[in-house]
């Protein structure tokens, strides 16, 4: 490209529009087209090859938040794809580095939107794994941990059926799933009284018990879940248009999936069941029963598949879940970790539990020191780095905690997997009709949330 | 930062320790040169290996049999301003899905020379990986099909995820009482 020049020229001719123009490069006469002017454009000279370059967003209702998509079309189809990126990104790692270990919960939960959970238990099981305390987590706590990130991942899926639909048309799609959804977070917000982001897995634990009436409101909620999943799934799963939408679009076989770092749905639509909660078990996963649903398509239908029998296993995890948990304390006993407060719901809907506060302000001077250094200063951890990884929606999600020893992390950064497998775009779609971008995009289900952090 | 490990490492990592020394051995690599150290630590085993041979130390982790690391998970910066003429760390973590197994390389270089070979040849996953790590590092990953910013917008100036690159913000005023920006606060460290 060195051998290319510009030459423009200083003003603009007679009857010349100076926002959209035209300049001469060795390659040829390149336009600038702003919209509203497509007859004043002379068509390209005969014998020369004309290339259109579109950006698809990043304000675009089909891409999946604020990704930009850069096409180089030959007429529909598309023969090059570059993705732009960052248009979200928010800092996160860095501002870690200047909170306590737990304020970091509040931050992670933030990156991919869709999946706090498994945000949180990624960070979570890095600091203690540092900490060495994963044999202290109580029972309870990694109950609760389990069915919570599995009630994610069904919400997460829902996500993905629903927007992905969207974008290829199928709006009804959108509503169930949207839905549905709705139904899951009714269960976050009355487990974690907040409905994203909620910042509900700490180190040693989890920040509260479940309310008295959980188990009984999640059973109840169960069975309607699945009902509707079914109405979602039978529109879709032998629908003729859906699947003239995404067989065999957005191929991508087992060894570009392993070139490129590919892991979740995307991977096992290649025939291979790889899934951490199998192969490097975390939370006690490998207690509970559950397959690894896979497809040998390699396209978006077989990836859309995954994530409905995906969903399926997860509320088999979560009845699992209900009927092994057993009262007991959902933090590590070590009250030099151990966050000193319950929360409680006081007249003005939140508040630390008046019997914690009638302690630390009336009985134990040393109670409420210890309260005092533990919310201010926070614990310190040993020095050293890990990497812990779970399995989210999207495929493996790694967060590399680093240690120097002080009260704040001295650097943590997330492998996500959104980030990861838009990567594959390219491979996906190029060579495809623009209509097939879209679809292939949809099936990677990347949140720019997490892509940008 | 915990330093070097002497063997027995424990937990199977003396057996991944040595297919990787034997296969060294089979390539000509020089295996006391090339990595300066193994640490293991909480469960994990980290490779330091010098830059000079991590395109080679790579290409044998993903092509042995005996190895078959298949995927890079990418690669990570940490910058160390204390570490003398060792400031900037790169960590990559690969997985082995045939062996179900994980290991670390971390490659340290001078903050005054910023160069590390690029092994997206032979990692395709680690293009934009690479490319993040310039951008909030400065690391420059030699032969990269194209080392620009991927985060931050094109014309940056510096690397925020350094540690002399300061955070920012305002102070905040709540009820008549000032709180200052976060890298001001008070830090326990």
């Amino acid at each position: 490209m060195a051998d290319v020049t510009y030459t423009t020229t200083a003003t603009p001719g007679e009857g010349e529009d100076i926002y959209a123009g035209s300049y001469e490069t060795t390659e040829g006469t390149i336009y600038n087209l702003s919209g509203g002017d497509w007859d004043t454009i002379e068509v390209a000279p005969e014998g020369e090859k004309e290339r259109l370059i579109v950006n698809m967003g990043p304000q675009h209702p089909s891409t999946h938040g604020v990704l930009r998509l850069i096409l180089e079309l030959d007429g529909e189809s598309v023969t090059e794809v570059r993705c732009g990126i960052g248009y979200l990104h928010t800092g996160i790692e860095k501002n870690l580095e200047f909170r306590s270990w737990v304020q970091g919960v509040t931050f992670v939960t933030r990156m991919d939107y869709l999946s706090p959970f498994f945000n949180e238990a990624a960070y979570v099981l890095g600091v203690e794994k540092l900490l060495g305390i994963e044999e202290q987590i109580p029972e309870r706590a990694n109950v609760i941990r389990v069915m919570m990130m599995e009630l994610n991942r069904v919400s997460s899926h829902l996500v993905a059926l629903a927007t992905g639909g969207m974008e290829l048309g199928a709006l009804t799609a959108m509503t169930f799933g949207f839905r549905e959804r709705e139904l899951v977070l009714d269960l976050f917000e009355m487990v974690t009284g907040l409905r994203m982001n909620s910042a509900f897995f700490r180190p040693g634990g989890v920040a509260q018990d479940l309310p008295p009436d959980a188990v009984q409101t999640i059973r109840e909620t169960l069975p309607l879940l699945k009902k509707r999943m079914k109405d979602t799934t039978d529109m879709l799963v032998d629908n003729a248009i859906w699947m003239g939408r995404t067989v065999d679009v957005g191929y991508l076989d087992l060894q570009g999936c392993m070139a490129l770092g590919i892991t979740g749905p995307v991977l096992r639509s290649t025939g291979l069941p790889h899934d951490l909660r199998k192969s490097q078990p975390y939370c006690g996963y490998e207690t509970y029963e559950f397959d690894i649903p896979t497809q040998t398509t390699c396209d978006a239908y077989g990836r859309f598949l995954i994530r409905i029998a995906e969903m399926q296993e997860s509320l088999k995890i979560v009845e699992q879940c209900l009927d092994r948990l057993q009262p007991g304390p959902v933090m590590v006993e070590d009250k030099k970790i151990a966050w000193p407060a319950q929360l409680a719901i006081g007249a003005d809907g939140q508040g630390n539990s008046t019997d914690h506060i009638k302690h630390i302000m009336s009985q134990s001077m040393e109670a409420l020191i210890h309260h005092f250094k533990l919310v201010t200063e926070g614990f310190t951890v040993p020095p050293g780095q890990v990497y812990s990884a779970v399995e989210s929606p999207r495929g493996e999600l790694g967060a590399h905690v680093v240690s120097a020893g002080g009260t704040r992390p001295y650097r943590v950064h997330f492998r996500d997997p959104s980030f990861n497998n838009l990567q594959a775009t390219a491979a996906m779609s190029e060579g495809s009709m623009v209509s097939d971008v879209v679809a292939a995009v949809a099936s990677i289900d990347p949140v720019m949330g997490g892509v940008d952090r | 930062m915990p330093g070097a490990t002497p063997r027995p490492f424990g937990d199977g990592f003396d057996e991944v320790a040595d297919e990787i020394e034997l296969s060294m051995r089979d390539r000509n690599l020089p295996v006391d040169s090339a990595v300066e150290k193994i640490v293991v630590d909480r469960g994990e085993i980290t490779f330091h290996v010098r830059r000079e041979h991590l395109l080679e130390f790579a290409r044998m982790l993903r092509d042995e049999p005996a190895l078959r690391f298949e995927m890079c998970m990418g690669v990570n910066g940490v910058h160390y301003p204390d570490d003398q003429d060792r400031e900037l760390h790169a960590c990559y973590p690969f997985l082995s899905v045939t062996h179900n197994r994980r290991i670390r390389v971390e490659v340290s270089v001078p903050d005054s020379d910023p160069h590390i070979p690029s092994i997206v040849s032979i990692y395709p996953s680690n293009d934009w990986h690479e490319r993040e790590t310039w951008d909030f590092f400065g690391i420059v990953f030699d032969g990269h099909p194209g080392l620009t910013r991927i985060e931050m917008p094109d014309d940056w100036v510096g690397h925020p995820q350094r540690k002399d690159y300061p955070l920012g913000g305002i102070p905040v005023e709540y009820k008549g009482a000032t709180i200052p920006a976060p890298d001001n606060r008070r830090a326990y460290n």
